[in-house]
């Protein structure tokens, strides 16, 4: 019998999703392990945040097979299971941080003694315990991203989906954040799925789901990525693949015609 | 439905009003301020003033309520914390009873002032209980959230969200009796005005003005009200996807 741990956090097969007449996602097959941190890196307009909404259960147009841990993806009981952080801050402005995360975690029905404490957690580990009382429509981009983050800790959510988390923020708060990104991983063995199209957090990732156009060009961790491509960096590698990718298409373009 | 999800969410949406007195003072004073606009200008003329005065203490709540829900649940929309919110275990029911429970607490405080001044200090006459009025007012304010919910729906900015006021709430006010009474009106007009439920809301109020007991045009009024306010909910809920494109 298969151990319920080795089931991965995201299994998808075929997974294809369509926005107008478009094919945003081309049939994609990927699994997400536990306790990893898995990059979904790829150029903006790739398909990066329509995958991570279909994982949530918030986008339309789905087919394919996509579960998380063994439940079809949306469904009911994996609400309170997942937390997910969408591009733009998706906090109310007109509250402060402390306010914010006090209803959420009302909403994720964690009890209210348990949430005072886990709102204090979740805003120190993204560093606003000095700002928690300041209303989040006078905070700066990073750090209204940064409510919008902790938010996604509350209730210690199995699954992390972060859509570029770290964007606009300074080299020193990245690093945190991706330190306490590795920590929720390991200690929770909670599965992460975080989105940049900033190519040196690539290295800070166990595993890598590089994309183009709707579909996933390369699976694999950073160290073997660099060493199947022979290149110094995970960019490099990208741009390789890119390149190849582009070559080949044309090669086929011109044997059509 | 929860009970702790949607006095959370109700809890909430005071919160954020709490943020923004302005707000607050207008919702609760210009309806005041309007009254005592409208008994000057029917100086001496305590029959018109009566009963105008009575059918807008029914429609200030619903456009109040109107236009603060539009604009709060577009906010929603387009912020993300609906996508947020919907991602997370909360019903659809738990968003839509917090809100209108919100709104209903400040449409009750509302309608409290306006009814309170327009009897007391400026002579109004009822004949019923001012507490009819205000049972009245509160179903308006219902049905007030409940179309600025399902209007929002179809909204992409507040520009939009406030054009609708006009399209919605207007000929409404036009064909509820205010201006002209309804069996007078033009047959297909009154026939308009008779499937409006602004029509009943005013009818509603009149009623208290010159009826001592609560008459069964009354209740039949309030039931239509009512009855209305929570079918447009129920499209309202219809309107608020879990998966959208």
């Amino acid at each position: 019998m298969m151990n319920l741990s080795d089931e991965p956090a995201i299994r998808a097969r075929g997974l294809r999703v369509i926005r107008g007449s478009r094919q945003v996602l081309d049939g994609l097959d990927f699994d997400v392990p536990r306790g990893q941190i898995t990059g979904l890196l790829g150029p903006s307009g790739c398909g990066k945040s329509t995958l991570m909404r279909a994982v949530v259960g918030t986008q339309a147009k789905v087919t394919g097979d996509l579960t998380v841990f063994g439940e079809p993806a949306g469904s009911a009981p994996l609400r309170s299971r997942i937390g997910y952080v969408t591009q733009a801050a998706s906090v109310y402005r007109d509250l402060t941080a402390r306010q914010n995360l006090e209803y959420f975690a009302a909403i994720l029905g964690i009890p209210r003694k348990e949430a005072r404490t886990q709102v204090e957690q979740a805003l120190a580990d993204v560093d606003l315990t000095d700002h928690a009382e300041a209303l989040t429509a006078n905070l700066s981009g990073g750090q209204l991203s940064r409510v919008s983050l902790a938010v996604a800790l509350l209730g210690a959510p199995e699954l992390l989906v972060l859509d570029e988390p770290t964007v606009g923020l300074d080299p020193v708060l990245r690093r945190d954040l991706w330190n306490l990104f590795h920590r929720i991983a390991s200690e929770r063995e909670a599965a992460i799925l975080v989105s940049s199209h900033v190519m040196d957090e690539a290295e800070r990732c166990h595993r890598l789901l590089l994309m183009r156009s709707g579909r996933i060009i390369a699976d694999d961790d950073p160290d073997a990525l660099r060493v199947r491509m022979g290149t110094a960096t995970v960019e490099e590698a990208f741009l390789k693949i890119v390149d190849a990718e582009k070559a080949a298409e044309i090669e086929k373009g011109s044997a059509v015609q | 439905m929860n009970a702790t999800r949607t006095l959370a969410t109700t809890a909430r949406v005071l919160r954020q009003l709490r943020h923004d007195p302005r707000s607050i003072a207008m919702m609760l004073f210009v309806p005041a301020v309007m009254l005592v606009l409208l008994y000057w200008v029917f100086d001496g003329k305590e029959q018109q003033f009566n009963s105008t005065g009575a059918s807008l203490l029914g429609i200030f709540p619903l456009i109040t309520m109107f236009l603060v829900t539009s604009i709060a649940t577009l906010r929603e929309r387009t912020s993300g914390t609906l996508e947020r919110l919907l991602a997370m275990p909360l019903g659809k029911a738990d968003f839509i009873a917090g809100y209108a429970l919100a709104f209903a607490i400040l449409a009750i405080v509302q309608a409290a002032l306006a009814t309170g001044l327009a009897v007391w200090a400026l002579d109004m006459s009822v004949a019923g209980s001012p507490w009819l009025l205000l049972v009245v007012a509160l179903l308006d304010a219902l049905l007030g959230t409940a179309l600025g919910l399902f209007v929002s729906a179809f909204a992409t900015s507040e520009f939009q969200a406030v054009q609708f006021m006009p399209l919605v709430v207007l000929p409404q006010l036009l064909l509820c009796g205010l201006f002209a009474a309804r069996d007078t009106m033009q047959p297909v007009l009154e026939a308009i005005s008779n499937v409006l439920p602004m029509s009943y809301a005013v009818d509603a109020m009149n009623e208290v003005l010159r009826h001592t007991d609560v008459t069964g045009t009354f209740i039949r009024d309030c039931a239509i009200v009512a009855g209305v306010a929570l079918l447009v909910l129920a499209l309202g809920a219809a309107t608020l996807r879990r998966r959208t494109a």
